[in-house]
């Protein structure tokens, strides 16, 4: 049996085509981490993996997992662990590059 | 420098061509993510944290002023315009699209580069010491062996599935500059001590990562003819014998530890003995054509010392640094190789922006014969520069950010790309070699500190070679957050030897002043003469334990 997914969680993956990191939202795929639709239960978590599977399988998605989150005071999902929270903006390093460019 | 002959030229768009097919049919969906994913890792496209990462082999580092330019044509057209060297004489791009890779690939064919073996379980890249053919101390060039090896390793069909990958170095030199001893097989060119024949020795099994091991000698003097046939009966040994059960127990180190070097010799050199050499060993009228393309340039007889230089010396004291800190003795008479530093303070180390690529082709065109070299240490050799043109040089690098004095010291620091970009990494390599440059900006004080080396790696996969680092910074996650365990006593040289641990980890933000700490230690400890690693190999761990200590309380 696998172990429990901690929750509330979102999906995150990457476009096959563009290797953007990505966010399986309410309407589909999103580049925007706070778009992202959240999991507040095992058989909601479930049920996102199951949709992010289908478009895996379409070729259009890679790698996707879930990723736990907290909410923030706005409402928008935050991951708990820094590697994630990392995949939601780009290098720390630089600014300049990745989603945090355009936020 | 090797030019590709047609076979090689064929060879390679053949494979480009292979490559674009796949991608096709990826996106088409004839290939699922599981069928497509090794076929683009034996082209070196990995996909990481942000984007894909494609790694371009730079084969032992030696690249023409030419394909640098095209290096930066691809990280202008395709990237961001950057790249990452890396510590296996590579280069990265970090955000190209799938798409366009086979459109990059192309483009890396024109200038006789590609990316094949740069990933998988094979051979990987052939690395040789960044100052081959132009060291003092060198024996023999070891370019044309490590240019044999790269053919005879390319597509090897009996070595593209190796229990493991498998890295190999080549030195040529008195002093090893190619960490030869942290490879699955180092080589050593020597001259037999009683004959006087120029061999190799050979060591097998060194290997960093969570197992870390310094090479063993294999054979103390192989004759050079033959070289193949005995590297190929290490291969058979390790490829029938490597652990495939457990990819941590894989790589041909732990093989030779749980073995014994002395059980695989047996079995090498009757594997060698039964071999049929003559079929294997290289043509001598190949090697002969392979020697051709390294063959001394063309060097002007000149005086060793240079007026021109002493006197623009005598007035700018940051000449006289530079050439001090990132000049090295060459073997021609007015000549001497420089080495230009990617670790300007603050900067991530190793990058260089498509700006700095085309200087650097521009200065090596105007002062180094149109050749550089990539080192391990992640920065950059211009070979072949005339003493008397060192002041002009100078402000040319200087004019591109390309002027730092600091090479072998502390501020000249070794770094994987860590959790900025990779996804296998568990914590950040790069903002703590910045945070620590910028503690020790003061080039005054880094000459008073003198050689010392740090390696940062931001996961136990070791590409960062913290292990062989005089300090070195291994980060891992603790308790969901980034930690920084500590080693020191790391020697990637003849001496090698790995760090050992200061004590627990620290946080992120604790490293620069624990490395204080460290250096006062040594400082108050230093004898005259003495460097980092001779002081502590006489004073012992337990005298830099109070460097953790005293972050505690």
């Amino acid at each position: 049996m696998s172990k429990a997914q901690p929750l509330p969680a979102i999906i995150i993956a990457n476009d096959l085509l563009s290797g953007d990191v990505i966010f399986l939202g309410h309407d589909g795929w999103e580049l925007a981490h706070h778009r992202a639709a959240v999991a507040s239960d095992q058989s909601a978590a479930d049920a996102l993996l199951a949709r992010a599977k289908v478009d895996v399988a379409a070729n259009r998605v890679v790698d996707p997992y879930l990723a736990q989150v907290q909410i923030g005071g706005d409402g928008a999902p935050v991951p708990v662990h820094y590697r994630e929270r990392m995949r939601t903006r780009g290098p720390t390093i630089r600014p300049d590059l990745g989603k945090q460019a355009g936020l | 420098m090797y030019r590709y002959d047609e076979f090689d030229h064929r060879f390679v768009r053949e494979r480009v061509l292979e490559f674009r097919g796949q991608v096709e049919r990826r996106l088409d969906g004839s290939l699922s993510d599981d069928e497509f994913r090794p076929l683009r890792l034996m082209n070196g496209l990995y996909l990481q944290l942000h984007a894909y990462m494609l790694r371009v082999a730079i084969p032992y580092g030696t690249l023409s002023s030419r394909q640098m330019r095209q290096l930066a044509m691809i990280a202008d057209k395709w990237d961001k315009g950057y790249g990452h060297f890396t510590t296996r004489q590579n280069i990265q791009f970090n955000w190209p699209k799938l798409k366009d890779v086979p459109d990059i690939l192309d483009a890396l064919a024109e200038v006789e580069m590609h990316a094949i073996q740069t990933s998988g379980n094979c051979i990987r890249n052939v690395t040789a010491d960044q100052f081959s053919g132009v060291a003092a101390d060198e024996i023999e060039d070891p370019r044309p062996t490590a240019e044999l090896l790269r053919q005879w390793s390319s597509l090897h069909p009996e070595f593209t599935f190796l229990p493991r990958k498998f890295k190999i170095a080549v030195t040529g030199a008195v002093h090893d500059r190619a960490a030869i001893k942290g490879h699955d097989i180092g080589l050593r060119v020597l001259k037999h001590p009683t004959t006087g024949e120029v061999g190799y020795e050979i060591t097998v099994g060194g290997g960093l990562g969570r197992t870390p091991m310094i090479g063993k000698v294999i054979r103390d003097f192989l004759p050079k003819a033959d070289l193949l046939p005995y590297l190929e009966a290490v291969m058979r040994v390790y490829n029938a014998e490597g652990r495939r059960d457990n990819k941590y127990k894989a790589r041909v180190k732990i093989l030779i530890h749980e073995a014994g070097i002395d059980e695989i010799r047996k079995a090498v050199e009757e594997e060698f003995a039964a071999s049929n050499r003559a079929a294997i060993a290289a043509d001598p009228k190949e090697v002969e054509r392979i020697s051709t393309y390294f063959a001394p340039p063309a060097y002007e007889t000149l005086p060793d010392t240079s007026a021109v230089l002493d006197a623009a010396k005598a007035k700018d004291p940051e000449l006289k640094r530079f050439i001090e800190t990132n000049g090295f003795a060459h073997k021609v008479p007015g000549y001497v190789a420089i080495t230009v530093s990617l670790k300007a303070i603050g900067a991530a180390p190793g990058d260089a922006t498509s700006d700095q690529m085309r200087a650097l082709a521009d200065i090596a065109d105007t002062y180094s014969l149109s050749e550089l070299r990539v080192t391990h240490l992640q920065n950059i050799v211009l070979p072949y520069v005339k003493k008397d043109d060192v002041p002009a040089l100078y402000a040319a690098l200087k004019a591109h950010d390309l002027g730092t004095a600091n090479v072998g010291l502390i501020t000249d620091i070794v770094a994987c790309p860590g959790m900025d970009y990779c996804a296998l990494a568990t914590a950040r390599s790069i903002p703590i070699a910045q945070d620590i440059a910028k503690r020790f900006a003061d080039p005054d004080r880094q000459q008073l500190i003198g050689e010392l080396g740090i390696k940062i790696s931001g996961c136990i996969n070791a590409c960062g070679h913290h292990h062989i680092g005089h300090i070195g910074i291994l980060g891992l996650e603790k308790s969901g957050e980034e930690s920084y365990q500590i080693t020191l006593g790391g020697d990637a040289t003849e001496n090698a030897a790995i760090g050992e641990r200061l004590g627990p980890g620290v946080t992120g933000d604790d490293v620069p002043d624990t490395i204080e700490r460290i250096v006062d230690i040594y400082l108050a400890e230093r004898q005259s003469g003495e460097r980092f690693i001779d002081t502590y190999r006489r004073v012992g761990l337990d005298r830099f334990k109070g460097a953790i200590h005293a972050a505690d309380a």
